[in-house]
């Protein structure tokens, strides 16, 4: 059934925290890896080691440039992988009920069986978070590692999904979105964490935790008790003053 | 967006297939005989070759039929089950003239009312698309039912209708490209709310995730042949309604008689067939998905 749920029992997801990931590209790898090996069709390479290599991945991480007014820039790695949306478009265009979102904690599925590989839930997600697999043909997406998460054969460590699991910097936080008191719940109030595209009406479940303000070195910046004080030389004196118009002084020194 | 060949020439031919089929329904013409089996095949060739057409791009096309499933939220689903049903309704209305000489006009009514709604949800399934804003507005479905309807009239060769619809098709097909133009800088998505970082500062997308391309790349982020769109939207028009109006005025006047009158007739449509499709080409290649913006790509 592709029409959505009203309300699911959880709301399982994650949340990202731009300030802490180094961008390491590890979940990248960790997700590649468990995915590849379980959960329905592998996520295939093509031309894996040759010219023009191309592949399946559930999970990119993309950098970013922030150029703040009067700050310096700050770079920003950016993870991105499906958000299991509240409001998934890519489940209702779904022609065959292949795109699904679970009742009981909100997943949002793809059942490959049915797959026709028509793509148009690829078109319908705005994160890009749908990859149509070149050698099977199906729909493949974050499945939030449902074959972990809930696995009695993993020891209790290891039952998140691989992403979280490996990220060296814990930059990534898996927990139940609907109880207030769940670690994700916190930290999303706590830090302000934020939807992607709000104005696309998705409503996605996965938040992203804002990076933090930086210091700066102030040690340079104007007290701004300064007018009170002695004036400020605005020209060089003694030696540097003297260079400084003798450079000037020379042909193609003015400028 | 990647413009598909298989969907492109999909939504041309059955857009073509299905404006025939609502006039035959309409009993414009209503021939009978082999008149009518002519008149039927040609229509069918279209209408069911473009559903072929569009079967080409699935990746797992053996299993089309569980596309009838989820009518109740799916508007590609819609358009199969309204598809396959007009196609039978306007088969029976069909065999109805070629074989009893009998024209059943109720049914014929009701064949052309699928047959344009079929193209209707064609279009919705476009049109519902959020992520590609030059899509999502109402120029979308106006533009497929005029170019669908006016098809239908050039081809089932009705002259004083399809002047003036031809005339609405351009118009909306123009307003599609107008409105088109400005939808994405209209949405208010950018960098700044795809990444939610626009509150501190400019963002500019500094390193891809991968050196190499990706299916997200080349399924959304399609940009070859934008720098020409100008001169197609120029070539598509005129082919696809200057031309036909010409020809088709030409027809109505007394310098154009006999065995040229019907040269001109198929000039008109194969050129509107041509214009068409160059615009349909356009409406993917220049169409832009939100998801661009995460690779810093318009």
């Amino acid at each position: 059934m592709t029409t959505l749920p009203t309300s699911t029992d959880k709301k399982l997801g994650l949340v990202i925290d731009l300030d802490t990931c180094v961008g390491c590209h590890a979940c990248v790898i960790s997700c590649k890896g468990w995915n590849t090996e379980n959960y329905g069709a592998p996520l295939s390479d093509q031309d894996p080691y040759g010219a023009e290599p191309s592949g399946t991945f559930l999970n990119r991480v993309h950098s970013y440039e922030i150029q703040p007014e009067a700050a310096p820039a700050q770079l920003i790695h950016f993870p991105k992988s499906c958000l299991h949306c509240e409001d998934a478009p890519c489940v209702t265009v779904c022609p065959t009920g292949a795109s699904y979102k679970r009742v009981e904690d909100g997943i949002v599925l793809v059942n490959e069986q049915d797959c026709i590989g028509c793509g148009l839930c690829a078109w319908a997600c705005p994160y890009g978070a749908r990859e149509m697999d070149a050698t099977e043909k199906v729909m493949k997406k974050c499945t939030l590692c449902v074959d972990r998460i809930y696995n009695e054969n993993l020891p209790e460590e290891d039952r998140e999904p691989a992403c979280v699991r490996t990220c060296p910097a814990g930059a990534r936080h898996f927990g139940d979105f609907a109880d207030p008191d769940s670690n994700v719940s916190k930290l999303t109030a706590e830090r302000g964490g934020m939807d992607l595209m709000p104005e696309m009406g998705t409503k996605p479940v996965n938040k992203y935790l804002p990076p933090r303000l930086k210091d700066r070195d102030r040690s340079q910046d104007v007290d701004i008790l300064a007018p009170l004080l002695d004036p400020v030389a605005t020209e060089s004196t003694g030696f540097l003053g003297w260079l400084d118009k003798a450079l000037e002084n020379m042909p193609g020194g003015k400028t | 967006m990647h413009p598909a060949p298989s969907v492109i020439l999909f939504s041309t031919l059955s857009g073509l297939g299905f404006g025939l089929l609502a006039f035959l329904g309409l009993g414009m013409p209503a021939p009978t005989g082999f008149s009518a089996f002519v008149w039927f095949t040609l229509a069918y060739l279209l209408a069911v070759g473009g559903l072929i057409a569009s079967t080409f791009h699935l990746g797992h096309p053996e299993r089309a039929m569980k596309a009838f499933k989820q009518w109740r939220s799916s508007w590609l689903s819609r358009e199969g089950i309204c598809a396959v049903v007009a196609l039978i309704v306007m088969a029976i209305y069909g065999a109805g003239l070629v074989f009893a000489d009998t024209r059943f006009t109720l049914l014929g009514y009701l064949g052309a009312v699928l047959s344009v709604g079929t193209v209707f949800t064609t279009a919705m399934i476009y049109t519902q698309i959020r992520t590609v804003p030059r899509w999502h507005n109402l120029t979308t479905p106006f533009m497929f039912l005029s170019l669908c309807i006016a098809g239908g009239a050039l081809l089932s060769g009705r002259v004083s209708l399809a002047i003036p619809l031809l005339v609405i098709a351009a118009v909306a097909q123009i307003a599609h490209w107008v409105v088109g133009d400005k939808a994405f800088a209209k949405s208010g998505t950018t960098i700044a709310t795809a990444t939610g970082l626009g509150a501190r500062g400019d963002v500019r997308a500094f390193e891809p995730p991968h050196t190499g391309t990706n299916y997200l790349l080349k399924e959304f982020v399609y940009v070859i042949g934008r720098k020409h769109a100008t001169k197609l939207r120029i070539i598509a028009l005129v082919l696809m309604a200057v031309v036909p109006l010409v020809a088709l005025t030409l027809t109505q006047t007394d310098a154009v008689s006999g065995v040229v009158v019907h040269l001109f007739a198929a000039i008109a449509v194969i050129s509107h067939l041509v214009g068409v499709f160059a615009a349909r080409w356009l409406f993917f290649a220049q169409a832009e998905h939100v998801v661009g913006l995460y690779y810093g790509k318009r």
